[in-house]
């Protein structure tokens, strides 16, 4: 297209970039990159979200932008640097799946997104309508981080993603929800990242190790005895 | 002005008890709270009954025949739950379960999760829903690692992120209504995502989109109902949480997560003008009946079995609200109603039942008639009620049902009978040596008070003999609504 505006190019850009950094977080085992990478994800909404205010000067648009930025960019990245640091916990285990695996399972997952975006976007009247796959692509692909990883930190990056691409996905589609409800996600966001936060503590206190498959017990059939008091901490897994 | 009452209370409920929460009288004044809450939800459902539907504050909140019942059902359970939990937990921190400064966290908690559920049932903003509806999650996930447990902590993981996930779907479904009433209602003036607005012009909305939002709806707050097969958070945070937070969990979260289906679905199938959602609805609601009876064999704990038969009667609500019609309407809502009295009313026997044996494993729990009449009658009777047997109110909804059934969906009439058969047979079996089973154990010196869960069984057993005509002219109010004219 010879006459797509700069800016639009711009946009475009960011959202390749966004798809280009869920593949990123697919193949990353060190949770402190992984953290990084969201919080560049969180950079890269910002920027999209600021360019979409200017084009379309949408000024709720501005508003959402800047708590992008304070929220996604700034406070949830450093609660989870903290939260890496008080625990401990940098390198993640080998995936359920080995990375090419992965990839490979991202490139359907990617193909069914833009499948499933299709008729959305055909109705879209807005400008970034393009985005709207890549959107679903973000969501699913986070999807797939949290299936496939063992350690709880790197599920929650998965989750924290799967809703950047949510939000993308309704900035894409609609030029973002109404004020309230954005201002209600971003809080809830807020709050989980806090819960989890005293979460975290507590599995430590419990198991000695972020690892999540202390957490397979309670199968259909469990017979584990509810009477005998909390064994603590099986065995000191290294993390 | 009720209405305002009726938010507020809980939340500053939720702020005083998150400071003075850890002190003796902490627990009276949960109950002081929940009453307050439930006198403000009963002067709100005259005011509805009297003078019809309300809005406030800038049509945000929207309160009609169809949300009034819950909101009353919500604040009654909330109110006899709390008044459960003052001897429940003074009991579980003698036995050294929660240290007194954690009945803090329970306190606060407890009341913010009644705030968020009447939220999500008063407002008319389906982005509110969704916020509220995952406030109600975070809310509970502490609680139900309340113990510090292995497994609790398991419990609340695996709600977490089942319940995270599955409403990170459903957010995903708002977004995609919104973007379809976007086109008719305009993005000004923020009216899009209001019910009252949607509803109007629902036979505008595009249809593809509408579809492809509801299953995304359909799937998130799905998950929040326990329907199969994304189930599995269901029975660990209700067997490991304590048992107040099961009961809240059980009675009322469900029902305000069926609520958010139902909402949808009338948005949906007015757009669709097709048979899609109910289908899925039956689909997915028989699918739970029968999975969760069948898995109803496989338990030992008392409260995962109960909180299987929760699944399977979400299962048969869903079922009811996909056949859709006047009677079938009614019939789940007077479900939902007796459903919701019943399981609270038996997680509260259970709880003493678990509290005196020590122990949630059946076979460690013997005997309870002979330990304490009341437990044991209780117990019997809450489990009889909840099976389905004559004179109690689940009685009359499932009859209902299946009779509805037998006329409009007679294919699913016998996996239904059969599926509430095998169910039968799982838990009386179980109950009754629980009940009935010889004991070495002493009785007990003080009989346990038990007055809310009779008071629950009570209206249960009104409900089944007679539904006094206010009460059925609001569900057939509410049923008419659901079921678009």
């Amino acid at each position: 297209m010879t006459g797509t505006p700069l800016d639009l190019q711009l946009l475009n850009l960011c959202a390749a970039l966004l798809l280009l950094l869920s593949f990123a977080m697919l193949a990353q085992r060190r949770v402190v990159t992984l953290v990084s990478l969201l919080a560049i994800q969180g950079v890269l909404l910002f920027v999209a979200t600021l360019l979409l205010a200017w084009r379309t000067g949408e000024r709720h648009l501005y508003l959402s932008a800047a708590l992008t930025l304070a929220l996604k960019v700034l406070l949830l990245p450093w609660l989870l640097h903290r939260l890496i640091r008080r625990l401990q916990v940098y390198w993640d285990t080998e995936p359920l799946l080995n990375i090419s695996g992965t990839m490979l399972v991202g490139l359907l997952v990617v193909i069914f997104a833009f499948g499933l975006a299709q008729p959305i976007a055909a109705l879209a009247s807005t400008a970034t309508r393009s985005a709207i796959g890549i959107a679903v692509a973000v969501i699913l692909l986070s999807f797939v981080t949290m299936i496939t990883r063992r350690k709880a930190m790197s599920q929650v990056v998965g989750f924290l993603s799967m809703e950047n691409g949510l939000f993308f996905g309704a900035m894409s589609a609609t030029y973002g929800m109404p004020m309230i409800v954005e201002f209600g996600v971003a809080l809830d966001v807020l709050v989980a990242v806090l819960v989890l936060g005293v979460f975290f503590f507590q599995i430590r206190e419990q198991f000695d190790s972020l690892d999540l498959h202390h957490l397979e017990s309670l199968k259909e059939s469990s017979t584990s005895s509810k009477t005998t008091p909390p064994v603590s901490a099986q065995s000191g897994q290294e993390h | 002005m009720t209405f305002l009452l009726l938010l507020s209370t809980p939340v500053c409920g939720a702020l005083l008890l998150g400071v003075f929460g850890a002190r003796r009288w902490a627990a009276h004044l949960n109950v002081g709270v929940s009453l307050i809450t439930f006198i403000a939800a009963c002067a709100l459902t005259t005011q509805v009954v009297n003078s019809g539907p309300l809005l406030a504050a800038h049509e945000q909140f929207f309160v009609d025949s169809f949300n009034v019942f819950l909101v009353t059902l919500t604040a009654f359970v909330g109110l006899t739950t709390s008044i459960f939990s003052r001897p429940y937990m003074r009991v579980e921190m003698t036995h050294g379960r929660v240290a007194p400064t954690r009945l803090r966290l329970y306190h606060s908690m407890y009341q913010l999760f009644m705030a968020t559920m009447l939220v999500a049932l008063t407002t008319n903003n389906m982005g509110l829903l969704w916020v509220s509806m995952e406030a109600a999650t975070l809310s509970t996930v502490l609680l139900v690692t309340l113990y510090r447990t292995p497994a609790s902590l398991e419990a609340g993981w695996k709600y977490f992120i089942l319940c995270g996930v599955g409403i990170a779907q459903a957010l995903f479904g708002t977004i995609l209504l919104y973007f379809a009433a976007e086109k008719v209602l305009g993005a000004a003036g923020g009216t899009a995502l209001l019910w009252t607005h949607l509803n109007a012009v629902k036979g505008h909305l595009e249809p593809t989109v509408l579809g492809l939002a509801f299953v995304f709806l359909f799937v998130g707050y799905g998950t929040k109902v326990g329907l199969a097969p994304l189930h599995n958070w269901l029975p660990d945070a209700h067997a490991e949480g304590p048992t107040p937070i099961s009961a809240v969990l059980s009675g009322l979260l469900l029902n305000v997560a069926i609520y958010a289906v139902v909402r949808c679905k009338v948005l949906v199938e007015g757009s669709l003008h097709s048979q899609l959602p109910s289908q899925i609805l039956m689909c997915f609601g028989l699918l739970s009946v029968v999975l969760a009876a069948f898995l109803l064999w496989r338990q030992r704990d008392i409260k995962r079995l109960f909180a299987y038969s929760s699944i399977e009667h979400m299962g048969i609500i869903t079922f009811a609200f996909g056949m859709g019609g006047p009677v079938a309407n009614f019939a789940a809502l007077l479900h939902m109603t007796v459903h919701s009295l019943t399981k609270s009313a038996i997680f509260f026997t259970v709880g003493h039942a678990a509290q005196k044996a020590g122990s949630q494993l059946m076979e460690d729990i013997r005997g309870l008639i002979t330990l304490s009449p009341t437990i044991g009658w209780g117990l019997m009777m809450g489990s009889l009620a909840i099976l389905g047997m004559p004179p109690f109110g689940v009685f009359a909804s499932e009859f209902l049902i299946l009779t509805t059934a037998m006329r409009e969906q007679p294919w699913a009439t016998p996996v239904l009978l059969a599926a509430l058969g095998v169910a039968f047979a799982a838990i009386f079996g179980r109950v009754q040596p629980m009940v009935f089973g010889e004991t070495t154990a002493k009785r007990l010196p003080h009989p346990p008070a038990l007055l809310p869960v009779f008071a629950h069984l009570a209206i249960v057993l009104m409900l089944g003999l007679y539904v006094p005509p206010y009460l059925a002219d609001w569900y057939r109010a509410a049923a008419r609504l659901i079921g678009g004219e």
